[in-house]
């Protein structure tokens, strides 16, 4: 059963994300994943998400190409540690900026078609820019090393403030190191940020209006409502999220890559999004963390480790079973990735948001019936 | 000089000549019927009037400026509101949501973003929307989702959406079909109702207990030709509707 949508429902929930974000030191250390580099990615990915999902979940328009707006979010906070300063300020406002603008000109020709027309053009878009970025933007990109700080930079507005010291000076904010739970926390916050003001958009007059576009937009249309814009603004609003995941990417770790756009990034996000429940508030958070973890945990296995682990099976057969899980695990991650999609998507295509409802009502109908079943003997009295 | 002048509308799909010299002059605050066997070409008309389609040639004139070559939306906001033959509604969202958003449509425009305001606190909206829904008396179904609807509830959703924006002219393509006796008499009642806010209104019609409870003038279209315009009477009587149309019964 749904709650009510109310604002004070809303600040309740909000409230319980916001500490159930800030206390994933505590609570993921049980299964071992609360060390900050693997949060902070956690909190990267949500982002990517919920940015996602204000496009594909509200408005259902099906984006291939995001990841070209993660990396030159990337790029551009890159290119502000470089210039500007080692401060993450800048680089995150300039990379939404800049991402912004950049998914304004995809989206503005995309949009002109929908469907799978739609998909299939972001998806050229986004595969363009990585190639250019491999190849003739090798001056902005730095090609294949991809595009790293150096010593020589000038970062202009530090060095009014500071002597340089001896080596590459580290990401900050204010003076906070952005490398451990620093970083983490950074990330984390803005997560935050970000699923508010998801929560908002999904809540106004303008989220009816995206998912009107999802709905019917013949009728939205003939009701005096245009479509297009509605459609670029989500669209741009989710690539200035993206952009701000690609610079969270460089403030925790300062250097950016073209393979950062590569469909298997769009891609990613795809199945994070309907993993967790595509169109709902927390899936698409829920489905980053999950796949992040399991990435975490899949691709640190490799033969050795597997071979320990089955070192209690007779030899034969201890070879058999580590070759075929070893399919699964290491590089093969993406294979077990898929697996678990496929199953996501034919039982359960409203993803585990979708999941736990179903539990719930089925948990609440059986109590129901449980407690009509104790009562009988009274009112048979 | 009428709300709406169409003038020599012609329109062929490949070879076939759909709409042929087409007048129809539709006088302010009217109910203006138009009547036509299947494939006369009514839809293709008011397809014509919403920017669905373009005539091939002709002019269409609402209120002094042509609806030819505009958007949709632009056509709405210069208010006109449609009813289809096929219900068009936002089938997975609230019935209360399909009738806000023609409300919000209708206060802000073809384009606002407001993505900070609450819709659930939008109470002169929310007033509105609601209003709307027990007119048409769909009021306790408001939290359903408008596909599980019956076909009958569904253009009742759909004439909802349009009378919300209160529109100038509404165009209604056979808004009873579907519906039991019941409803359809609700219907008529409810589109005298609306008369009386004096919106014009062209009502495409099969059931004649309809068009002759509502029309204050009708049009008869065959293969794509206006053959007869009168008054109801005029028409009952009509030996070229008669034979075209009606075929001597049910009169
Ligand atoms: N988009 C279209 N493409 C091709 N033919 C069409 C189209 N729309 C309508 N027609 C044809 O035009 C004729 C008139 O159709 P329509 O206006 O729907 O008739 P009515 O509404 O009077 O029953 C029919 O023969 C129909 O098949
Ligand atoms: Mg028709």
């Amino acid at each position: 059963m749904m709650s009510k949508i109310t604002p004070r429902n809303d600040n309740v929930m909000m409230g319980l994300f916001a500490v159930a974000v800030l206390t994933m030191p505590i609570w993921l250390m049980p299964i071992g994943a609360s060390y900050p580099d693997l949060m902070q990615k956690f909190a990267i990915f949500g982002i990517f998400a919920i940015g996602f999902n204000i496009l594909f979940g509200l408005t259902g328009y099906l984006s291939f190409g995001h990841a070209a707006f993660l990396g030159v979010g990337s790029y551009t906070a890159v290119w502000s540690f470089k210039l500007l300063s080692m401060n993450v300020l800048p680089a995150v406002v300039f990379a939404v900026l800049v991402a912004g603008a950049f998914s304004f000109l995809i989206g503005f020709i995309s949009l002109r078609r929908s469907g799978i027309y739609f998909s299939i053009l972001t998806l050229a878009f986004a595969q363009m820019s990585y190639n250019l970025a491999y190849s003739v933007l090798t001056p902005i990109t730095n090609g294949e090393t991809g595009l790293q700080l150096a010593k020589s930079d000038p970062r202009v507005v530090d060095a009014l403030f500071v002597e340089a010291g001896a080596g590459i000076p580290s990401t900050n904010f204010f003076g906070i190191a952005m490398s451990g739970y620093g970083g983490f926390y950074f990330c984390a916050i803005l997560l935050i940020v970000g699923f508010y003001l998801s929560l908002r958009i999904t809540r106004s007059p303008f989220g009816m209006m995206l998912k009107a576009i999802k709905s019917n937009q013949n009728r939205m249309s003939y009701t005096g409502l245009n479509t297009r814009p509605y459609a670029l603004t989500a669209f741009v609003i989710s690539g200035m999220y993206a952009g701000l995941a690609g610079s969270l990417l460089a403030v925790t770790d300062p250097l950016a890559g073209a393979e950062r756009m590569q469909w298997t990034a769009s891609g990613e996000v795809v199945l994070m999004t309907i993993l967790g429940g595509v169109g709902t508030l927390i899936g698409p958070v829920l489905g980053a963390g999950i796949i992040k973890y399991f990435e975490n945990i899949f691709s640190a296995f490799n033969e050795s480790i597997l071979t320990s682990i089955f070192s209690f099976l007779p030899d034969g057969l201890q070879d058999v079973v580590v070759s075929v899980v070893g399919l699964f695990v290491g590089e093969g991650w993406h294979l077990t990735l898929g697996l678990l999609f496929m199953i996501i998507v034919i039982y359960l295509p409203g993803g585990l948001v979708e999941g736990a409802q179903r539990i719930r009502t089925y948990a609440t109908k059986k109590r129901e019936k449980k407690s009509a079943a104790s009562h009988q003997p009274q009112i048979a009295e | 000089m009428g709300i709406l002048q169409v003038q020599d509308v012609n329109k062929s799909f490949g070879g076939l000549k759909a709409l042929h010299n087409v007048n129809l002059d539709v006088e302010e605050g009217a109910v203006h019927a138009i009547i036509g066997p299947n494939g006369a070409g009514k839809s293709t008309l008011l397809n014509c009037f919403v920017g669905r389609l373009k005539p091939d040639t002709g002019s269409v004139m609402f209120d002094g400026t042509s609806l030819l070559g505009i958007a949709p939306h632009e056509i709405n906001q210069a208010g006109v509101a449609r009813v289809f033959q096929t219900p068009e509604i936002f089938g997975d969202l609230s019935l209360i949501e399909n009738v806000m958003i023609p409300t919000l449509a209708k206060r802000d425009g073809a384009y606002t973003v407001n993505a900070w305001g609450r819709v659930d606190q939008a109470a002169e909206i929310r007033d509105k929307a609601e209003h709307i829904l027990e007119d048409v008396g769909l009021a306790e179904k408001r939290e359903m989702h408008a596909n599980s609807l019956s076909r009958g509830d569904k253009r009742r959703l759909e004439l909802a959406m349009c009378l919300v924006q209160e529109p100038k002219l509404l165009l209604l393509d056979e808004p009873t079909a579907g519906m039991s006796r019941a409803d359809t008499n609700n219907t008529i009642d409810l589109l005298k109702r609306i008369g009386e806010r004096g919106i014009t209104k062209i009502v495409i019609e099969h059931d004649m207990h309809v068009v002759f409870s509502l029309a204050s003038k009708i049009s008869v279209l065959a293969q794509g030709t206006v053959i007869a315009e009168g008054a109801p009477e005029d028409i009952k009587g009509d030996p070229r509707v008669q034979e075209a149309y009606l075929g001597g019964a049910h009169l």
